[in-house]
């Protein structure tokens, strides 16, 4: 044992120690986590994932600004209570194009990883104005100025780029038309089509009711889809990941 | 033999000293040493048995073949076998038949209210009495029918559920778009006097032509309502988005479009049956 004796040389060396601790707890770090990224069963793959549209993309980061991750997840984990109640449990490829994801640690609300289509938009915008309203018990805040707040999508092309930067798949035709189709998804009468071709299954409704173009429409919109890509009628993951 | 204990004395030191002070080389406690040498025993045992060592397609399934897909699958498994008996029961069972049979009855019963506390309480309410355009689901004025079979048509596939090509539809159209402001007036007024509400009678006597013109296929003749359209009856005290005149002013201006989403992709079949028996049941189911 008397390589141990070495270690006093680490010990009284306090850049030594520094560098060889890092070299260690680099070493589990690559070990547990590299693997993650190549790995193939963590990301299983599935038909139906696309970008966020450009509408459903501000809503989200509606979301974020609003902090409704600290009261809400969006991660329904394999366990028979959270299937029951919220519907097949999540998968980590659902949350590819999420920068940063929405996971969330803590519910002082239900977990809103599969709430696209569960209610209607009117209840959605209901419950945001004043979630009393609707749920007597809740206690959740009011977002009822969002119905106030009209959005132009001045800046949607830059929101897709930084997006594309960190890796989501946003092609130039889609960065192009960003402004185009953040406008056109609230406009049933409009242009949609192309849009709907770029953003498969993107939900083009008048969400808030009012003729303006809100954040409330931004962020139902994003409600009104998450969890709703990938079709698990015709999709069953692999027990055994 | 215990070893007597060592005095400070007995303990080299680390040679270092400052102002005197000098620092004691003692060994670490024995239990402490003991419990890291267990974590990390434990730690070998783990990757054995559960999955833990990244190769290359994927992690080491550790001899246990250990997944909390697989458990969450054996434990659904599980308990759908454990009601196995009863959940065929429910299906084979005619719906209308299930109130025969006091064993199908709680089953379902229970089973419903479980169903409808998850998934329908959030807009009718914790105990089905509706909010304004939500029905109240325990008194016997339906919109689309109270039987069995018509609770059950509502449920699979939803209210203006444009997702359903089945679902029910219906829409009234908005008639400020249509009608002069002087003739909603009309209308606004005549419809209180169709439920013997307080209402300005020179303002309503241009109302029933009005309403034969313009209502009457959706409310009916008598403003009843109709069924087959969802259409409201509009002669009782039960109203769906409110019967004072301002809101019935704007109902008529500006329409209604409310709207349930199909359940039959989110909940079972079985499940359907239960929480459409439990809704009968309340109070109104005809
Ligand atoms: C203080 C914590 C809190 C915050 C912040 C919060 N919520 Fe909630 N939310 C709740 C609670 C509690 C409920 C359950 C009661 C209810 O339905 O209102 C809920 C329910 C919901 C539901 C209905 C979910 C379901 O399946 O019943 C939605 C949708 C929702 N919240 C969206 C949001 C959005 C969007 C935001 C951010 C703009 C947000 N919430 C912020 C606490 C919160
Ligand atoms: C998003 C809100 C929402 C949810 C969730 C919801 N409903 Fe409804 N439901 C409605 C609305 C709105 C109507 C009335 C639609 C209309 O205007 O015709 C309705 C109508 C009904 C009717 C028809 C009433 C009649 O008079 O004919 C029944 C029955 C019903 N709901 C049962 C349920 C059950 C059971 C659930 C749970 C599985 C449920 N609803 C969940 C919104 C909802
Ligand atoms: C195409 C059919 C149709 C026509 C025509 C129609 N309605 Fe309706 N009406 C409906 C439906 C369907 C509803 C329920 C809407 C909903 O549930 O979202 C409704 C709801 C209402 C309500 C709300 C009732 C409540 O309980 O809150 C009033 C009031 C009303 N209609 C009045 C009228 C009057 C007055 C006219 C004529 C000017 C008229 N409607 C013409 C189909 C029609």
């Amino acid at each position: 044992m008397s390589f141990l004796r070495h270690h006093k040389k680490i010990e009284v060396n306090a850049t030594l120690l520094l560098v060889l601790s890092l070299v260690v707890v680099s070493i589990g770090g690559i070990v547990e986590i590299a693997p993650l990224f190549y790995l193939e069963n963590t990301i299983e793959k599935v038909k139906g994932m696309r970008p966020y549209s450009p509408l459903e993309l501000a809503g989200r980061n509606i979301y974020v600004r609003e902090g409704c991750y600290v009261c809400h997840s969006q991660m329904i984990r394999p366990l028979r209570d959270e299937v029951e109640r919220y519907g097949h449990y999540s998968l980590a490829v659902e949350s590819i194009y999420d920068h940063p994801f929405q996971w969330g640690s803590k519910r002082t609300g239900p977990d809103l990883a599969r709430v696209g289509g569960r209610y209607s938009d009117e209840w959605h915008v209901d419950h945001l104005r004043n979630p009393r309203d609707v749920v007597p018990e809740s206690i959740m805040p009011k977002y009822g100025f969002m119905l106030n707040k009209t959005l132009d999508g001045a800046h949607i092309e830059a929101v897709l780029v930084a997006n594309s930067r960190v890796g989501v798949p946003y092609t130039e035709e889609m960065i192009a038309n960003a402004a185009r189709d953040f406008a056109v998804q609230v406009d049933p009468d409009g242009d949609w089509e192309e849009m709907q071709a770029r953003y498969p299954g993107a939900q083009v409704r008048n969400f808030d009711g009012q003729p303006e173009l809100t954040e409330m429409d931004a962020l139902v919109a994003y409600l009104q889809m998450l969890g709703t890509l990938v079709d698990f009628s015709t999709f069953t993951p692999e027990a055994s990941r | 033999m215990r070893k007597p204990k060592l005095s400070d004395e007995d303990y080299p030191t680390t040679g270092h000293e400052w102002d005197g002070i000098r620092e004691y080389d003692k060994p670490m406690p024995r239990w402490w040493l003991w419990t890291f040498y267990a974590t990390i025993l434990f730690a070998l045992v783990y990757v054995v048995f559960y999955p833990a060592i990244p190769l290359v397609n994927g992690a080491t399934p550790g001899v246990l073949g250990w997944s909390t897909r697989a458990d969450l699958a054996a434990e659904v498994e599980a308990v759908s076998l454990r009601n196995a008996d009863i959940d065929q029961r429910l299906l084979d069972t005619p719906i209308g038949d299930l109130g025969a049979d006091p064993d199908l009855t709680r089953y379902a019963t229970a089973g419903g209210a479980a169903v409808f506390r998850t998934y329908c309480s959030q807009c009718h309410g914790a105990g089905a009495q509706g909010a304004k355009g939500y029905p109240n689901l325990q008194d016997d004025d339906w919109l689309w029918g109270g039987d069995l079979e018509a609770i059950v048509l509502t449920l699979k596939h939803g209210i203006r559920d444009d997702g359903d090509d089945d679902t029910r539809f219906s829409q009234m159209p908005a008639f400020g778009d249509i009608l002069e402001t002087g003739e909603i007036d009309a209308l606004t007024q005549y419809v209180l006097s169709l439920s013997g509400q307080d209402h300005d009678a020179d303002l309503a006597a241009a109302g029933p032509v009005l309403f034969e013109e313009n209502c009457a296929s959706c409310h009916g003749e008598t403003g009843l309502g109709e069924r087959e359209q969802g259409a409201p009856n509009l002669t009782d005290a039960i109203w769906l988005f409110g019967g004072d005149a301002e809101t019935i002013g704007h109902t008529i201006t500006f329409s209604r479009y409310g709207m349930m989403p199909a359940w039959n992709t989110r909940i079972s079949e079985a499940q359907i049956k239960q929480v459409a028996f439990y809704v009968h049941q309340l109070g109104g189911g005809e």
